[in-house]
């Protein structure tokens, strides 16, 4: 069934709360229901919190923003049950190819290995995965939406956090145990607290348009540095569901950005780029300057901060929204244990601990790639040009030339939640990395690992049976995989995994700890760490 | 670490043909061959520890005086 989600409108209803004579509390609320405040209030109420989620507005995104989602932000809309109607709907790819003038210099396959149930990206609008995870949102009892519901003031406090709503009949008051910020580059959560998200902002324009028209480029990345017909600038073409098309064209620093917007110029522009007589209808455009800034830190006592909210990246990588649906992971199960009294609330500082430093991640890798494509000064695009130059027939260069290192998920290498290895232990499966699917079978059928680790902690263990589980250990699912289910010995190879080899696998599917055997008393002491009782 | 004492053999054979490549050349054009050169040489040598340590040399005892091309963000 068609869904048309950028059309659709949401009704504002009255909630008993704002006619409630007391200030009503909830335990979780949510501001933002963009892609970053959708998961985390999914994420939330699956674990069987009450969470309220707040939007200004009454419809969901409009317009060219995010299309590219990357295989571990699908792999988290696995875990929320969303994943497959996003892979449906998007456009698979895995490569990019760089032109440099009118030739060939690079391309690059994302996923060059087998054994992932996801791509390394599909495309999609952003509308759609919004709609997707709003579905998903309203088949669960426990998490409200409340529609043109403002947060127009923020109290803090030690016990709670007071929050002033606006409505169209009028404001009340409610009262949170914790707040999650998600509302957006301009967060006016963090402006009225008065705190600030700084950084880079880089001179230079970009027109994104959306063209729906019928071609048969191949779904793949195309990057052109000063193509013909684009003269010393970039363009980036990518395919989107529904034949809509993404053309980003730099434009310089120079650019007037309310006369480029204008649909003869625009045309003229994709013209120049699909030939005189290609038939195309412009979906969207849209005029943008990037920049990289992030906030101090995301935690502020019971307001948390998530998403573009809490960083900002240049689209240059598609970092913004993946790194914002991780936010949403890292905090959603850590509040959850915290609310249930399961954890101390100190637990949450590991957010601000993980989260930054992946923040600082994807800033530096997305001013590396800005910085080759908007050459900040005349010694950059000597060298950027050099690079490109060479590239054509020096392998070494087309390692440098960088039109956007694409989203991968952080390793939380110096996280305070993981336990170091006191094995011996060879790959890329350390304590704070995001667990690697690998193909499995089961009961005759295919079947994926990352299915089966699911949420909650998990213990991963290889070996033909499940190690008998003593009484002292807390309950913890145990997922045990027998060399049969392994056939193909990808996941032994991918997690180093030897008979007896047992990972202790945080909600998040984040690696916490590892061990050679199963030793109950480390797994106790890995667990009381991972959710800082340590 | 990086050598700084002579290992060129015949140094004046070098020197010469570093500036013969650059013979008639326009500052720019000039600018576009140092550029391709660096990366090859950089290329070559390959340890980033020395690169490192001939890029602080090089620019030792200059005093920024240009302007880069980015704003200061704060929102
Ligand atoms: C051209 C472009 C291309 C991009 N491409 C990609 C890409 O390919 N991949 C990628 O990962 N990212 C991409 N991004 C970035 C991505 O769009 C953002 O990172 C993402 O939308 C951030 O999600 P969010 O939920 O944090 O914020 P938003 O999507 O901005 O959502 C914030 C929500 O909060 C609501 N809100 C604001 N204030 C209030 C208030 N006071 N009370 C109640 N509600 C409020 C808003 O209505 C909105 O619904 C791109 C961005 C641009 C501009």
């Amino acid at each position: 069934m068609h869904v048309d989600y950028q059309s659709l409108r949401f009704e504002y209803r009255r909630s008993p709360d704002q006619s409630s004579l007391q200030v009503v509390r909830h335990a979780v609320v949510v501001v933002g229901a963009g892609p970053v405040g959708l998961a985390t209030a999914i994420d939330l109420a699956q674990s069987g919190l009450r969470v309220l989620l707040l939007d200004d507005d009454s419809s969901l995104s409009t317009g060219s923003r995010a299309i590219c989602f990357a295989k571990r932000t699908l792999e988290i809309f696995d875990r929320l049950g969303c994943g497959d109607a996003m892979v449906e709907k998007g456009v698979t790819w895995n490569r990019g190819r760089v032109f440099h003038r009118d030739h060939p210099v690079y391309s690059f396959d994302l996923l060059p290995e087998g054994g992932h149930e996801r791509p390394a990206f599909v495309n999609l609008q952003q509308y759609y995965v919004e709609g997707f995870l709003l579905d998903r949102a309203r088949a669960l009892p426990d998490l409200e939406i409340r529609w043109r519901n403002k947060v127009t003031a923020v109290e803090p406090g030690e016990a709670g956090v007071g929050l002033l709503v606006e409505t169209p009949e009028g404001e009340y008051r409610i009262l949170a145990d914790y707040l999650i910020a998600a509302d957006g580059a301009r967060s006016p959560i963090r402006r009225a607290l008065g705190l600030e998200s700084k950084g880079r902002t880089f001179r230079d324009r970009f027109l994104i348009a959306d063209v729906r028209m019928k071609a048969d480029f191949p779904a793949e990345r195309w990057f052109w540095f000063d193509p013909p017909f684009h003269p010393n600038q970039s363009v980036l073409l990518h395919s989107q569901p529904d034949g809509v098309w993404r053309i980003d064209f730099q434009l310089g620093w120079d650019a007037d950005p309310e006369a480029e917007r204008a649909p003869e110029r625009v045309i003229t522009r994709v013209r120049a780029l699909l030939g005189e007589n290609a038939a195309f209808d412009l979906e969207w455009v849209s005029v943008y300057t990037f920049s990289c800034l992030r906030m101090a830190r995301f935690r502020h006592g019971r307001v948390i901060f998530a998403g573009d909210a809490a960083h900002g990246v240049s689209p240059f990588g598609a970092r913004g929204a993946n790194s914002g649906v991780q936010d949403a992971e890292n905090i959603a199960w850590k509040l959850a244990l915290v609310l249930r009294g399961e954890a101390p609330a100190t637990l949450l500082d590991s957010y601000d601990d993980e989260r930054v430093a992946a923040a600082d991640e994807n800033i530096l890798n997305s001013t590396r790639s800005t910085d080759f494509i908007t050459p900040k000064n005349e010694a950059s695009r000597a060298f950027r040009d050099a690079t490109l130059d060479l590239a054509r027939d020096c392998a070494f260069a087309r390692r440098l030339v960088n039109s956007g290192r694409l989203s991968l998920p952080s390793t939380y290498r110096a996280s305070p939640l993981n336990t170091a290895d006191t094995d011996d232990f060879a790959g890329t499966m350390m304590p704070g990395a995001p667990a690697l699917d690998a193909p499995l079978m089961r009961e005759g059928a295919p079947n994926w690992l990352l299915r089966r680790l699911g949420g909650g902690f998990v213990l991963l263990h290889f070996g033909e049976a499940p190690p008998p589980v003593p009484e002292t250990l807390p309950p913890l699912r145990l997922v045990n995989v027998t060399p049969d289910e392994d056939a193909e010995g990808v996941a032994a190879r991918r997690y180093d995994a030897l008979p007896g080899t047992t990972y202790l696998i945080r909600p998040d599917q984040h690696v916490c700890a590892r061990w050679r055997r199963f030793d109950p008393e480390a797994i106790c002491a890995a667990l009381d760490r991972a959710v800082g009782r340590a | 670490m990086l050598n700084t004492e002579p290992n060129i053999a015949s140094p004046d054979d070098f020197y010469e043909a570093l500036l013969s490549i650059h013979q008639g050349l326009a500052p720019e054009q000039s600018r576009q061959v140092d550029a391709r050169l660096i990366l090859l040489l950089c290329n070559h040598i390959g340890d980033l520890s020395v690169l490192r340590e001939a890029m602080a040399r090089a620019r030792r005892g200059i005093e920024p005086d240009g302007i880069d091309n980015t704003i200061a963000a704060r929102t």
